[in-house]
């Protein structure tokens, strides 16, 4: 039972960070028709935006309130890098999916050397409060806090978008651009502005997700991005493609099959029965889980 | 179906493939020292190996611009063939101990066997969802390889293949020139393959697919039989790449199953003008002989002496490579194909079809902008009236 509980709730920790990732990419692949690739990188950039802080800027540490600073300062890097490639690499390209594919494929692969060229390859240990490394007793089983921490900012941010998404104007823009942005546009209503502020949050999220996956990882390293991106590629797919519900049961779903899978079975097979879900999932229902949208 | 059938056969350019080939059969001869571009002289086997290189993967852009250039399936999976041609030949040599003519057996039939399983499952979903599956599944290939099941693949390491059952031709740093010999064959064989069936009925039903795959509907032909073709054909020329650079390196190495690998092909395959057959292998040669080149000039002390705002970033080939990609995205659509094709068109003062029918070289990219509109459909794209017709 404690195994089952500790899987279980780290299945969800794993869930959470996928989450983060894909409901940027979800947002940005509804309304604006990109497969953002350079998600990845703005994970990279968070995480590594982080860890610098925590080291070098004054009052910015690893515990308590000097972490949320840091991580403050991280997130702020990566959202203000997603919102420059948005103004000056994707707008310019408008309407154009496929290049604008390939300039975020470009930019992954530059984003990332561009880090490792900084930092080295090896991977840094990241600076974690203390008692994200400790653990609480649930129903017997020691669970590590940093899992309870991921799925609180993960839960916290799904309900933000949807209240966001629901109650605002700018949320209601947003959801009929997703719905048909053509006719949004034909309504007089700009949407590119909206586009700028969704690959702005998107980026913010991947930031956010960079600096708690070195949480719950203990160490970063420029490549992480790039393996938890494809995660959450199939994440976003499964969740059908725009949804932000879709995308956190298809998070879910993900986590706990890739956490159960990987202990039950032998490790390696979680990650092989996530593709094998796709493949059904695709097969059963080509839209994915939800057809509906947010 | 083609407007310029009498031209082609006068055009000098028709023999231009053969020239490059018979030079580049006889550069082995020469003795020619190319001060900046290489090291040692043109026959020394350093210079040998990496021109082999760049050969080998002109070829497998090739495959791949059949894929992504000719048909319009952006497949982000190549790479699982690539690698499923090294692995499977480096184990049938070094587990199995079989010879090199059984193992080229074995490999074609999981060269056939592999993309036809895949493609059968992902061509049943279109547009960025067949991205998807296909990076997933070859997701799975580098979960695989990187797992070392019953230290059959080395993992990390990677495996260095048995030198016993490869002819001693093959062997060596003296019969490095050998080894260039055959990587320039396997280009060969694939841009014949390639200029063979893009120019069959299949190859114009594949290009009909990339520009419209309704219309092709509408004319009763059914798309997904002639996708899944060019899916393992791909794939078959892909593996056949991977056995050659097994053969070139002396061993497999994990790097070739991952996903930078392929979006790899892809830079290549963009770089060099997608859809156009001379502009995919002048691609691969390129990204291959930079991507190697750089990484010598980040060692070298002309780098190493620059202040570190200049040093750090041109330490990262990768980096130069992804800023030089975006900047042919944004300023060279279409890549060097198409570069060369406008400038013919300046030239000739009219506008003439490139090439031999295909649509201008470097079109194509802004030709699958619809199609990805449309083929995104999953979900968000399907309400949105982009039917092309």
């Amino acid at each position: 039972m404690s195994t089952f509980v500790l899987l279980a709730v780290t299945g969800l920790g794993l869930a959470a960070l996928y989450f983060l990732v894909a409901s940027g990419l979800s947002l940005i692949f509804g309304l604006m028709g990109v497969l953002n690739f350079a998600h990845g990188a703005f994970l990279t950039i968070g995480a590594y935006g982080t860890w610098w802080a925590a080291e070098n800027l004054p009052g910015a540490g690893d515990g308590g309130w000097s972490f949320v600073y840091a991580v403050v300062f991280g997130v702020a890097v990566g959202t203000l890098v997603a919102a420059l490639v948005e103004l000056l690499l994707i707008r310019p390209l408008y309407e154009r999916h496929i290049e604008q594919v390939l300039v975020t494929v470009g930019l992954s692969l530059a984003l990332v050397a561009l880090v490792r060229a900084i930092w080295g390859s090896d991977p840094r240990p990241f600076p974690r409060p203390a008692w994200t490394q400790r653990t609480t007793s649930l129903l017997g089983a020691q669970v590590p806090n940093d899992r309870f921490l991921l799925v609180a900012t993960a839960v916290l941010v799904l309900v933000a978008v949807l209240v966001f998404l629901r109650t605002t104007r700018v949320g209601l823009v947003i959801r009929a651009g997703v719905e048909n942005r053509s006719m949004v546009t034909a309504l007089g209503i700009d949407v590119r502005k909206a586009f700028t502020l969704v690959f702005a949050v998107g980026g913010a999220f991947a930031a956010l997700a960079g600096a708690l996956g070195g949480v719950y990882l203990g160490s970063i390293s420029p490549g992480q991005g790039t393996s938890l991106l494809i995660f959450a590629f199939i994440v976003v797919v499964i969740g059908g493609m725009s949804s932000i519900t879709g995308t956190a049961a298809a998070a879910v779903l993900v986590g706990l099959v890739q956490q159960f899978a990987n202990y039950y079975a032998a490790s390696g097979v979680g990650d092989l029965s996530v593709v094998l879900l796709l493949a059904v999932v695709l097969l059963a229902r080509p839209g994915g889980l939800t057809a509906r949208v947010a | 179906m083609r407007g310029d059938g009498g031209v082609r056969g006068l055009r000098p350019g028709r023999f231009a493939p053969l020239v490059v080939l018979v030079v580049l059969a006889l550069l082995p001869y020469s003795t020619l020292q190319v001060p900046g571009l290489f090291d040692g002289v043109l026959n020394s086997p350093g210079t040998l190996q990496l021109l082999a290189l760049c050969l080998v993967f002109g070829g497998v852009a090739l495959s791949y611009d059949l894929l992504f250039g000719f048909t319009g399936l952006l497949s982000f999976g190549h790479a699982l063939y690539f690698a499923a041609g090294t692995y499977v030949a480096n184990l049938a040599l070094t587990e199995l101990g079989w010879g090199l003519g059984p193992a080229l057996l074995l490999t074609s039939a999981v060269g056939i066997a592999l993309p036809l399983l895949v493609g059968g499952v992902a061509l049943r979903v279109s547009g960025i969802a067949f991205s998807m599956v296909t990076l997933a599944t070859a997701q799975v290939g580098s979960i695989l390889v990187l797992q070392d099941p019953g230290g059959l693949t080395g993992g990390e390491e990677g495996l260095a293949v048995a030198r016993d059952p490869i002819p001693d031709a093959l062997v060596g740093v003296f019969n490095t020139v050998n080894k260039y010999w055959l990587a320039l064959a396997y280009l060969a064989l694939v841009y014949l393959v390639v200029t063979w069936v893009t120019n069959s009925r299949a190859g114009h039903v594949w290009q009909a697919i990339r520009e419209n795959e309704r219309r092709v509907e509408v004319l009763g032909l059914r798309p997904y039989g002639f996708k899944l073709l060019v899916f393992v054909l791909a794939g078959l020329l892909a593996a056949f790449g991977g056995v050659v650079h097994l053969l070139l390196l002396g061993g497999s190495t994990p790097r070739v199953t991952t996903a930078d690998f392929t979006l790899g092909l892809l830079v290549m395959v963009v770089l060099g003008g997608a859809g156009s057959r001379w502009g995919a292998v002048l691609g691969g040669v390129l990204y291959t002989y930079l991507d190697s080149r750089l990484t010598d000039l980040a060692a070298s002390p002309a780098v190493q002496d620059l202040p570190a705002w200049l040093r750090v970033p041109l330490s990262e080939p990768l980096f130069l490579l992804g800023t030089l990609f975006v900047l042919v995205v944004f300023f060279v659509p279409g890549g060097i194909a198409g570069l060369v094709s406008r400038l013919r068109e300046r030239r000739g003062g009219r506008a003439r079809p490139a090439g031999d029918g295909t649509p201008p070289p470097g079109r194509v990219v802004e030709q699958l902008r619809d199609a990805a509109g449309r083929g995104a459909g999953v979900g968000a794209g399907a309400g949105r009236p982009h039917d092309g017709t």
